[in-house]
């Protein structure tokens, strides 16, 4: 565990005291923290004994905490840290079926198994989360608009469920459960296992296009025209270009090349895979650095530098799919008061709601870097699952006066336009915006009810909206 | 749960009809609806709040709460939190008292303590106790600048807020690594229903300010706030004048 947990100031509360092992807890955008009794996870007796031995303030299981806000911390009471449990169970070359435990990163998977000839179905923007994580909030990545979100990809998961039973469950088993667990939070249990169909691939390079688009209008034609042309797409806008050069973005799409795509030197090794965190940034980062200035300058030469249309460029996995992966801990440079990302997907059709957020957002002028916008495809029977058929649109933002005025009313224009929010990135929507934005809600509730009845599992998030 | 931007589901008001406790719940509903418990005695003053915090949005819990009464402060805290987590705790009941009486009145003095100070240290015990286990939540403690040098014209109101302040601000210390964190808020003379009557002291405030430095120094994870910002370096200046001029200064 080396992400998201503050130093404890007293070296007592990690041994011994009323909570034992208690240190407190925040996510990626490092806000909020509360304080829970963190458990180190090494099979399923672990889980077990924490689950039946749970208090009023219940458990929830942690991966590698890139959820951006609440999601796996859980105040006063019991949190699981998956990522001592994260070994390859079993591996089928031939089908790219692999059984893993959850605490395994994406990243592990890849180190693993590109070389093998096997990517991850679906990887978010970094690899340094888990196969838990993954499933319980039904991750999406670049790909969506052809092969939709991570929990499509997993054929069955080991659940342990509030009273201590391990279930498999699968969406032929148990649809309900299955629906509920992929993208529920961790609400339903602690996914112990799962077995994942991985990706087959020729060679570890993708063969990337680039586009450059001047404006808001000409970025939505050219995703909405030609995105299927692309298994990866996505648009990165500049968020700080205001008026008519709004919504000014690079858009890089590709695939994966195929063997004999690749130049003649590259043939003899097509897998090759280094994926490794470069640098880091220091723990105590200036302030000060990050302002409209230098941001805007940032965002300017980011902008320049990308070339106006290039094709057919062999790029590696880290640098299209990962590229922040590269600096360690760069959630740290928006400073101790954090940060929150905010999230929002609506449907096709309602192009002028995504238009109305992306100006607000970019006059009320945060110093945030680039934001993200994709198309999604299709959703799938997740109850709580965020992808469905729209836009989607993701921006960091660092917290500042005024921000939590601001979102609440973007949400208003978010449910006008019948879309939602992403909980995995959510650390302030207000609850009774929240109930507005997924119409499964109750399904998920009534599962919830059935599998585990006193409620032991919840989270901060669970706490903070209600669930 | 305190969200990421600070803003709270649950509030509760420990004198609940203090007019800086209602202010804060004020500023907070002007944001978002959330729950607002209001702990006091049982009087037409406490339904009124009730009614108008109801009317702003609020889902409104009463429950009872005596200073004058030492079991009082266990059942307040145990009550407010039986529908869920007290994410923000505003210890904000205080009497001024008659300075003329209390420089000759036993009684009167040591009610003023009791009410004070020995009722405040209760209730921060209780609170922090069910914070500790929640893991999560802020106490904020009306405190005062009449607390950093206490004066001739007001010393026990001033003596009893000092004691006060050094509890809340070693409270405070003692929760590091907790989840928990206490606001000591330090207003200058306040207009309000306490102080009723009063000429006002320079850099007077109201109750509507005192709120909004609550809910920003919450939000800025703040220890200790001035209201107004001045007061800190006036009371600075004041607490280093040597004793004999400051004795002279008509404060």
């Amino acid at each position: 565990m080396s992400d998201g947990t503050l130093p404890a100031p007293h070296p007592s509360h990690a041994r011994g005291g009323p909570l034992q092992g208690a240190v407190p807890l925040v996510g990626w955008g490092r806000t909020a923290p509360t304080r829970a009794a963190l458990v180190p996870v090494h099979g399923d007796d672990d889980v077990r004994a924490a689950v039946l031995a749970a208090t009023g303030r219940g458990v929830v299981a942690r991966g590698l905490a890139r959820s951006y806000g609440d999601a796996a911390q859980n105040a006063g009471g019991t949190v699981l840290d998956m990522t001592t449990s994260a070994r390859v169970l079993h591996a089928d070359l031939e089908s790219g079926l692999v059984d893993v435990e959850a605490g395994i990163s994406l990243d592990e998977l890849m180190n693993r198994f590109v070389p093998q000839g096997f990517f991850v179905p679906v990887t978010p923007g970094t690899r340094l989360v888990t196969v838990g994580g993954a499933i319980a909030a039904d991750i999406h990545g670049k790909n969506h608009h052809v092969a939709g979100s991570f929990g499509q990809h997993v054929r069955w998961l080991d659940l342990l469920t509030a009273d201590g039973q391990v279930r498999r469950v699968s969406p032929e088993s148990d649809p309900d459960l299955f629906w509920a667990t992929v993208g529920g939070m961790g609400l339903t249990g602690v996914v112990l296992r799962a077995q994942v169909q991985m990706k087959a691939i020729e060679s570890s390079r993708c063969l990337v296009d680039t586009d450059r688009t001047p404006d808001l209008d000409s970025l939505m034609t050219l995703l909405a025209e030609t995105d299927h042309l692309y298994e990866y797409s996505v648009a990165w806008i500049d968020t700080l270009a205001k008026g008519r050069r709004m919504g000014r973005s690079v858009v890089t799409r590709g695939r994966f090349a195929k063997l004999d795509e690749l130049p003649a030197k590259r043939r003899t090794d097509p897998l090759g895979y280094h994926g490794s965190v470069k640098a880091s940034v220091p723990d105590v980062f200036p302030p000060g650095l990050l302002n409209l200035a230098t941001v805007a300058a940032f965002n300017e030469l980011w902008y320049r530098k990308a070339p106006k249309l290039k094709r057919d460029q062999l790029q590696s996995i880290p640098t299209f799919f990962h590229p922040l992966d590269a600096v360690g801990g760069w959630n740290r440079i928006y400073g101790p008061r954090g940060f929150v990302q905010y999230q929002v997907t609506v449907p096709f059709g309602q192009e002028e709601a995504m238009r109305e957020v992306l100006d607000r957002l970019s006059s009320f002028g945060t110093a945030s870097f680039l934001a993200v916008l994709k198309r999604f495809g299709p959703g799938n029977p997740g109850m709580l699952s965020y992808p469905s058929p729209g836009w989607t649109l993701a921006l960091d933002i660092p917290v500042m006066k005024g921000l939590a005025g601001l979102l609440d009313s973007l949400d208003e224009v978010v449910i006008a336009a019948t879309g939602r929010t992403y909980l995995a990135k959510d650390s302030r929507v207000r609850p009774e915006t929240f109930e507005k934005m997924y119409d499964r809600l109750d399904d998920f509730r009534a599962v919830r009810k059935q599998v585990d009845p006193d409620g032991v599992f919840t989270s901060d998030l669970a706490r903070r909206l209600g669930l | 749960m305190i969200d990421a931007l600070g803003s709270p589901s649950s509030l509760l008001l420990v004198g609940g009809t203090s007019d800086i406790a209602v202010a804060t719940a004020h500023r907070y509903l002007a944001e978002r609806p959330l729950r607002v418990v209001v702990a006091a005695r049982d009087t037409p003053r406490r339904s009124a709040v009730a009614a108008e915090l109801t009317a702003a949005g609020a889902k409104v819990q009463v429950v009872d709460f005596d200073a004058d009464d030492p079991a009082s402060p266990g059942r307040m805290v145990a009550e407010a939190a039986a529908a869920g987590d007290i994410d923000i705790a505003v210890v904000a009941f205080g009497l001024l008292g008659s300075a003329d009486q209390l420089r000759t009145d036993a009684t009167a003095v040591a009610r003023l303590a009791q009410v004070n100070y020995v009722a405040p240290t209760v209730v921060g015990t209780e609170l922090a106790n069910q914070m500790r286990q929640q893991g999560h939540g802020v106490i904020v403690a009306l405190s005062s600048v009449a607390g950093e040098r206490p004066r001739a014209s007001n010393f026990v109101y001033g003596s009893t807020k000092a004691g006060l302040d050094a509890f809340y601000s070693g409270l405070a210390d003692s929760l590091v690594g907790t989840g928990v964190s206490v606001l000591v808020v330090r207003p200058g003379f306040v207009r309000s229903k306490m102080t009723e009557g009063l000429d006002d002291a320079p850099l007077a405030t109201t109750p509507e300010a005192v709120a909004e430095a609550i809910v920003t120094g919450i939000r800025k994870d703040r220890h200790t706030v001035w209201v107004p910002g001045a007061m800190r370096w006036v009371m600075s200046g004041l607490r280093h004048t040597p004793r004999a001029l400051f004795r002279r200064l008509p404060i």
